[in-house]
């Protein structure tokens, strides 16, 4: 390659306590190409172009910036030297205007003449290709042109290296495609662009060359034509790894969770679930598919009990028909009522009638389990608390996308958050710590939890042992009903096809799972139906062996005029049936 | 590589996050930190006072623990310390910040005196101390209890408000002494009845209360239901609402909690040692006991040590105060410094500083 050098990197190290986030990386980056950073979650590509672009400092090694050694101690130092890094979060005042906020912290005197702001601006996004208003508000804006203003951000700056973090996490298929339109015309400029990803597809349809991490330290750099996914993920993980999902025929389904005309406004009175109407079935995988902040996270917690609804009904099908009645559900006086009304049949059909029988005999009757259902209980899940709906028998398993912060606490050891859902039980006024920790023992040892043992703080684990841990303890409760949200999110290769098995193993035992998820490659293959929403709305329920990416990506971002609501509200029918 | 003069010099160090680092490690630095603390205090004394670091030191010890009422004087204001420290406690774990436990405390021993006051005389000293303890706990867990509520329902700030009660509190002793006090002097006077009995040495009773209280608070902060369910709110009330914790009635009834050893605190001051009351009868305790509470990082064994260490040092800097007559605000002066340096030290035991010289041999390996 004759380009000439805009970036290198020697021995570069940097330590998080003992922690090695990187080793001893050296990194060349040429002008005019695009380099993927290759790595799986926690193998320090963050961290390393966090060094490059002045957010941390490295402690040993030297970066070089056109054949110059150079020190990066802050973000204004990189962008001294023409580096500017995108970042996961974005950095946006929400009152500001995309020009206001583009010059916000540049210095010189043009920084006040905003027309002329403006005009820059324009001219930038022209000669790459954006699609951006300088003067609408950073808060009626999508994810995707939030991202364009922090990218014209530092190209304003006139930063020649561009460092992206992954860039295509927030956004659609579609979008996805026209921010690589846009990076490619960089290139084609001069520019250099760094951009970080653990999706291989992205991998090898945009960049040059890819550099490849594993475990903070450098194993590869590439030439992207020459390679291929199975190669790349070889070097990522250290071994070769089976990239199947297996997708078992539904077997027994039946209806499990009816969700009916779900409505919810949030604190400022915004619609997050907007007549939300959908069946989870038990025997199967419904995989919810939508941009993040659509409302996925409302409606798992809604129907988990923990947020209030405006209206709509949650119920919830207990299989009970042909099924012995007994006292574990229901008290001799609910029995016997039940029982006058008809509800209960013997084995041969004939209708169970208790009138002129004695307490014990009827008793004795019960528990002999003659005396079976006739129909399936139906039971409101709606306004009702997480312990009535644990108390109601509904055992409700719900593994929320905030892991530490709702489904853990990161500071209790592994023990502890073992007993978060079962502590309650028994009249005693003391913890019993004897099951939890036996139950904390076999899921270390059943899911393979990395942990020195069972009385390390959860926050100490790495991201994928953190859910090893939470999914083992929501499926320890043998659910009939298991929401994941995000359940693989952060989490390595190998951490994530554990996770995926766990929920097809879930669904093999009759469970109803619904799966919130974000790759849409995973979720064609591991979903039965997929429900994609948008907005709080639900833009159509697709078979999951038949949807394609592309269909979910549009469904993802469609929006209703009045007259296509009524058509679209058929063809979803059309679909369930 | 080039090896060109640097544009920009290098820093010369920058901070590190430590791993975990040992107990041993830990508690050195702290030590270490103490002794500085010490050596600059010394200093500063032989500065300002012109006396050598030796007499210092050997007055600031024998002030401290020189003389066996020294140390039972030790005990009996660090078993004061302790107590309301603990009562803080259960209100910390869940991060709860109480910065009203001194007037919890006050409002109790009012109960307490109260109850003496009307009761005294009147009834055998048994039924009256019982009647006191049942008054001051009562007080004490309804003066926690309104800002809990409060904080529950309508998601008040409980630091202002808690702070706020301790001026009520205050105001309510002033009335009442107004009410009881006829004479021109102001003060209420020993009272004769209502005194706790003395088994050995009259702190002994006190001490082996508060020694009492501690170890059922450990028992009930670790090993209960409803310890646990603090902790869980303490760390994330998100967390104690997807498991069904109603964060409310935790909130409440944690703060009842303790308000209610803030009540128990203050019938102990006032059964134990003062038999009286003024405005100035908890003495600022209230706000030390958060350090208490706070240094032993919410541990109630622990909390023995950190309250009698903080009592070690008031006791020893008053002594010199009162030696070389100086302004008393000099003992405040030195357990100042001294958790100046303790607190400041906790920075090198989460981080360290890396130096360039350092990196330079990294390089070089």
């Amino acid at each position: 390659m004759n380009k000439p050098v805009a970036l290198e990197m020697k021995k570069v190290s940097k330590y998080f306590g003992s922690l090695a986030a990187n080793r001893d990386v050296d990194l060349t980056v040429y002008r005019g190409e695009i380099l993927a950073i290759l790595g799986e979650n926690g193998c320090g590509k963050t961290t390393l172009m966090n060094m490059i672009a002045g957010i941390y400092y490295p402690d040993h090694g030297t970066i070089s910036v056109d054949g110059q050694e150079v020190i990066i101690k802050s973000p204004k130092d990189a962008f001294d030297h023409g580096i500017g890094m995108i970042h996961q979060h974005f950095k946006l005042v929400d009152l500001f205007t995309a020009a206001e906020n583009i010059v916000l912290g540049v210095q010189g005197e043009d920084r006040y003449n905003i027309k002329e702001v403006n005009r820059r601006v324009k001219e930038i996004s022209e000669k790459y290709g954006f699609h951006i208003d300088p003067k609408k508000k950073i808060y009626e804006m999508s994810v995707s042109e939030k991202q364009t203003v922090e990218i014209i951000k530092v190209l304003y700056r006139g930063a020649d290296i561009l460092i992206l973090d992954e860039p295509s996490a927030v956004l659609t298929p579609q979008e996805t495609d026209r921010l690589f339109e846009v990076l490619r015309r960089m290139r084609e400029d001069g520019k250099s662009i760094l951009i970080i990803t653990h999706k291989l597809h992205e991998v090898l349809s945009i960049s040059d060359r890819v550099a490849v991490l594993r475990k903070g330290e450098h194993i590869a750099t590439v030439e992207t034509a020459t390679t291929s996914a199975a190669e790349l993920t070889e070097m990522m993980v250290g071994k070769k790894v089976e990239l199947n999902i297996d997708r078992p025929e539904p077997k027994n389904v039946c209806d499990r969770l009816e969700i009916k005309g779900l409505n919810m406004t949030d604190a400022d009175g915004i619609k997050v679930l907007d007549d939300i109407t959908f069946t989870a079935r038990a025997g199967e995988i419904l995989g919810i598919a939508g941009i993040a902040g659509s409302g996925q996270r409302e409606l798992l917690e809604a129907i988990a009990g923990l947020k209030e609804l405006d209206s709509g009904t949650v119920t919830f099908n207990r299989p009970k028909k042909n099924l012995p009645v007994s006292f574990y559900h229901k008290t001799f006086d609910e029995v016997t009522a039940l029982a006058a009304e008809g509800k209960f049949h013997y084995e041969d059909g004939t209708p169970v009638d208790f009138t002129g029988m004695s307490h014990s005999q009827i008793k004795e009757l019960v528990n002999s389990e003659k005396v079976l259902f006739n129909e399936d209980d139906i039971i409101n899940l709606r306004d009702k608390t997480p312990i009535q709906i644990r108390e109601l028998g509904v055992r409700l398993s719900f593994v929320p996308e905030d892991r530490l912060g709702m489904g853990l606490v990161g500071n209790m050891d592994i023990v502890d958050n073992m007993m978060l859902r079962s502590y309650r039980k028994g009249p005693s006024l003391f913890v019993d710590r004897k099951k939890p920790k036996d139950l904390a023992q076999k899921i270390v040892h059943d899911l393979e939890v990395a942990t020195p043992n069972t009385h390390t703080p959860v926050r100490r684990l790495s991201g994928g042992n953190v859910q090893k841990v939470l999914v083992g303890r929501e499926i320890a409760a043998s659910p009939t009903v298991l929401m994941a949200a995000y359940p693989v999110r952060g989490l390595d290769i190998n951490s994530s096809y554990t996770i995926y098995r766990l929920l097809t193993e879930q669904k093999e035992k009759g469970v109803s799972v619904i799966f919130v998820g974000e790759d849409l490659d995973v979720l064609v293959e591991l979903c039965d139906r997929i429900m994609v929403i948008c907005a709080g709305r639900i833009t159509g329920i697709l078979d999951g062996k038949n949807a394609t990416k592309e269909e979910i990506g549009l469904l993802m971002t469609k929006t209703y005029t009045n007259n296509d609501t009524s058509e679209q509200a058929k063809e979803g029918e059309a679909d369930e049936n | 590589m080039k090896t060109n003069e640097k544009r920009v010099h290098e820093p010369l160090f920058h901070v590190v996050k430590r791993a975990q680092i040992p107990l041993w490690q830990s508690m050195s630095i702290r030590v270490g930190a103490i002794l500085i603390a010490f050596l600059f205090s010394t200093l500063l004394a032989s500065l300002l006072l012109g006396r050598s670091p030796i007499q210092f030191l050997t007055t600031f010890f024998g002030g401290a623990v020189g003389t066996p009422r020294k140390v039972w004087n030790l005990a009996k204001d660090a078993a004061k310390l302790l107590c309301i420290s603990l009562a803080v406690t259960p209100a910390f774990r869940m991060k709860f910040w109480n910065i009203g436990a001194e007037g919890q405390t006050l409002i109790g021993a009012l109960a307490a005196v109260a109850v003496v006051f009307y009761l005294g005389g009147k009834v055998s000293n048994g039924v009256l101390l019982l009647l006191m303890f049942i008054a001051a706990v009562i007080v004490g867990a309804i003066w926690g209890g309104i800002p809990a509520i409060f904080k529950a329902k309508w998601q008040t700030n409980e630091t202002l408000f808690t702070l706020m009660m301790n001026y009520v509190a205050i105001g309510l002793v002033e009335y009442f002494l107004k009410i009881w006090v006829t004479s021109g002097s102001g003060s209420l006077g020993e009272m004769k009845f209502g005194h706790l009995p003395t088994i050995g040495h009259k702190y002994f009773l006190l001490v082996a209360c508060v020694l009492v209280i501690a170890i059922l608070l450990y028992i009930y902060l670790n090993y209960t239901k409803q310890g646990y369910e603090i902790s869980v709110v303490g760390e994330s009330e998100n967390t104690a609402r997807y498991v069904g914790i109603n964060v409310g009635k935790v909130i409440i009834r944690t703060m009842i909690i303790s308000g209610a050893l803030c009540g128990i605190a203050g019938f102990l001051i006032v059964g134990a040692l003062d038999h009286s009351i003024t405005a100035e009868t908890v003495g600022g305790l209230g706000f030390t006991a958060i350090m208490a509470s706070w240094l032993a990082k919410f541990n109630p064994l622990t909390m023995i040590g950190s309250s009698l260490f903080i009592i070690f040092l008031q006791n020893g800097a008053s002594e010199i105060s009162d030696m070389f007559r100086i302004d008393s605000s000099f003992p405040n002066m030195v357990v100042g410094i001294v958790l100046f340096f303790l607190i400041g030290c906790e920075f090198f035991i989460n981080y360290k500083l890396k130096f360039r010289e350092s990196a330079k041999k990294g390089e070089k390996a």
